[in-house]
């Protein structure tokens, strides 16, 4: 480019910039500078070094926390996914006036603060709660049967707080099949059992693909629901994370665990974009 | 590659979506080896009749055999039946071998054979350089012949069309109809083909049924079809036709006279029910009126003087459209042997004789 046609593209885009320049800035200020922050504090306290860092190999106590989280989250993501499945594929099989009421009720509850949700989820499966005084009463139990404070409590809030994000790319990829293909497939000879595996599975695959990284993601940093459904029995990495620098002030601890916890997302996302294409999962294209 | 084709029977097959009768009490016998067409406009049934054929739609009432053999309850893939869908509805994921192959995998033939007749089949339809490409590389042409070799791969009982060439342009489709009927002289199948395209229907089939609002209005070889129309409505889908309503004057052996307006006609063939002073509704094909200058002395024919309102040239033919005393009527004539020159107010003389026009039921 010669001078003066810098000039032209600088002078051409420069409002442009502008324009964006605030928000530029409120990133900078407020979401790069502290995460670089927490990159460094994980480095230098309490001492310079990969000291921090050493602890994944050796602590129990780390690698307990790992496990658990990992563990719940395999959970969350396969159980959510089955789920989300049959949703979206009754969403993209539905008459599309009756779509819409259904797309209101799968995202009615990301309306509705995850506090709300997890103590809501408290009054039906505690001791005393809805289900176990029910089953009490019908006499099917005799014991009340221990759903809360527990990996199941927190894998039942999280499944349900996951739907909708495996919900809409599911559905996304369903929505742009053929509806012809699984005829076709059936008219060929395939039973509908082997339409479904053979045509209509596959053709969803990046859709799956995109669900599973978004919703074991978005696992992965759950902080509300475990702590509450878990009743601080179950430690997942968040809780961990928040345990150690806001109780015991052990902030080197605590910003390795968030520095692994955002590295291991980053590879994810990044395997994630050689398999699926990402505009795609998020709703463009 | 076909073995052995069968007979399908359609006995008084209805199907009710609430109210509406798609498909009303249609019974029809397609002969083994036969190139059938279900023929009409959108929303007579006749997509709807396939899929009930195919399985997709389970009749409401009504039996449909395959060589004596009810095959009203079986579900489509236990029917054996090769499908060409609208659109083609070709797997996108799988390669065109790998699609070609799917009905013999689904059918868990060895894999050898598979190769084999997969290879067979892409060599039928002249599409064996292209099987490992993916159906989106493809033409329409090329994609229309994979779900071809796909729907014959099989050696099904019968090959069900739906539309098969409605996607393509006017050339290609015409070069793919000579393609399709060849491959049913070869295959010796039944093909049963469902269109809205009454040109396509004409030139392929060996019989024609036509359906509207759900009911088989008439069948019959396309000749047939095209030169006796029972109703004004086949008249005007299959081609087209100059209509003449008018009131029986006469009723004479072979024939009856009958008269539009002031105009009086002759009409031979049969007088059916007709009495004398009954309405009588006569169809005319616009290419056997003769248009000449002069009023011809012959008795014998029917006469109708009118003015050119409208003329357009075809090349092969010119298009003329006449008003006279009975209406506007539409002729076509040779462009080499046209006897009058062609201009718009010009005073001419329409004739046709008794046999060339058919008499039809008004519906």
């Amino acid at each position: 480019m010669t001078r003066a046609s810098t000039a032209r593209f600088l002078g051409a885009s420069l409002p442009w910039w502008l324009l964006i320049l605030p928000a530029l800035v409120l990133m900078l200020v407020f979401y790069v500078y502290p995460l670089a922050e927490v990159l460094w504090i994980s480095v230098t306290e309490p001492e310079p070094g990969l000291g921090n860092y050493e602890r994944l190999l050796t602590s129990p106590a780390v690698q307990r926390v790992w496990v658990t989280t990992l563990r719940i989250c395999v959970i969350t993501t396969v159980i959510t996914l089955l789920c989300g499945y049959v949703v979206a594929y009754a969403l993209a099989s539905a008459p599309l006036r009756l779509q819409r009421w259904m797309f209101l009720f799968v995202l009615l509850p990301l309306w509705i603060s995850v506090l709300v949700r997890a103590f809501a989820w408290v009054t039906l499966l505690r001791r005393q709660g809805l289900i176990n005084e029910a089953l009490l009463a019908t006499g099917l139990i005799e014991e009340p049967l221990r759903l809360i404070w527990n990996e199941f409590g927190i894998a039942v809030g999280m499944i349900h707080y996951m739907i909708p994000y495996a919900v809409l790319p599911l559905y996304a990829s369903m929505r742009d099949i053929d509806p012809r293909l699984v005829p076709a497939a059936r008219g060929l000879g395939a039973s509908r059992l082997e339409a479904f595996r053979r045509v209509f599975l596959p053709l969803t695959l990046p859709g799956i693909i995109a669900a599973t990284v978004l919703v074991f993601i978005f696992s992965l940093g759950f902080y509300v629901t475990p702590a509450i459904l878990g009743g601080g029995r179950t430690l997942m990495i968040a809780e961990y994370i928040k345990l150690q620098i806001l109780d015991l002030i052990r902030w080197g601890l605590g910003t390795m665990m968030a520095s692994t916890l955002l590295i291991a997302i980053l590879l994810l996302l990044w395997l994630m974009s050689r398999l699926v294409d990402i505009r795609r999962v998020f709703g463009q294209g | 590659m076909a073995a052995l084709s069968q007979a399908l029977t359609i006995e008084r097959v209805s199907k009710h979506y609430g109210p509406v009768r798609a498909v009303d009490d249609v019974s029809l016998t397609i002969g083994r080896g036969r190139f059938v067409t279900l023929l009409g406009p959108s929303g007579s049934g006749k997509t709807t009749l396939l899929m009930a054929i195919a399985g997709f739609v389970a009749p409401t009432s009504g039996r449909i055999l395959l060589d004596e053999r009810p095959i009203t309850p079986l579900p489509p893939e236990k029917r054996n039946f090769g499908m060409v869908f609208q659109g083609y509805a070709l797997f996108p994921h799988m390669t065109v071998a790998e699609n070609v192959a799917f009905p013999l995998r689904v059918r868990k033939v060895p894999r050898a054979e598979i190769a084999r007749r997969v290879a067979d089949a892409l060599a039928l339809v002249q599409l064996g350089h292209l099987a490992d490409r993916l159906p989106k590389q493809l033409s329409g042409g090329q994609q229309q012949r994979v779900a071809l070799a796909r729907a014959l791969v099989f050696e099904p009982s019968l090959l069900l069309l739906d539309e098969p060439l409605s996607a393509l342009d006017k050339k290609l489709r015409a070069e793919l109809q000579v393609e399709l009927k060849e491959l049913h002289r070869r295959v010796g199948l039944t093909f049963i083909y469902v269109t809205h395209d009454q040109e396509e229907a004409l030139s392929m089939s060996d019989s024609i049924a036509i359906l509207r609002d759900g009911r088989l209005v008439q069948e019959g070889a396309p000749a047939a079809l095209y030169e006796r129309p029972a109703t004004r409505f086949v008249a005007d889908f299959l081609g087209k036709s100059n209509f003449l309503e008018g009131r029986v004057e006469r009723i004479e052996a072979g024939g009856f006279a009958y008269r539009v307006g002031s105009a009086r006609f002759v009409q031979n063939g049969p007088s059916g029910e007709l009495s004398v002073g009954s309405e009588a509704l006569v169809a005319l094909r616009p290419e056997k009126v003769m248009v000449l200058g002069e009023a011809p002395a012959d008795p014998a024919l029917n006469i109708l003087p009118g003015t050119i309102a409208a003329w357009s040239y075809f090349g092969s033919a010119f298009a003329l459209s006449v008003d006279t005393p009975v209406g506007r009527m539409q002729a076509t004539v040779p462009a080499w042997r046209c006897p009058i020159e062609p201009a718009e107010g010009r005073p001419v003389q329409l004739a046709w004789s008794a046999e060339a026009s058919v008499r039809v039921v008004a519906d």
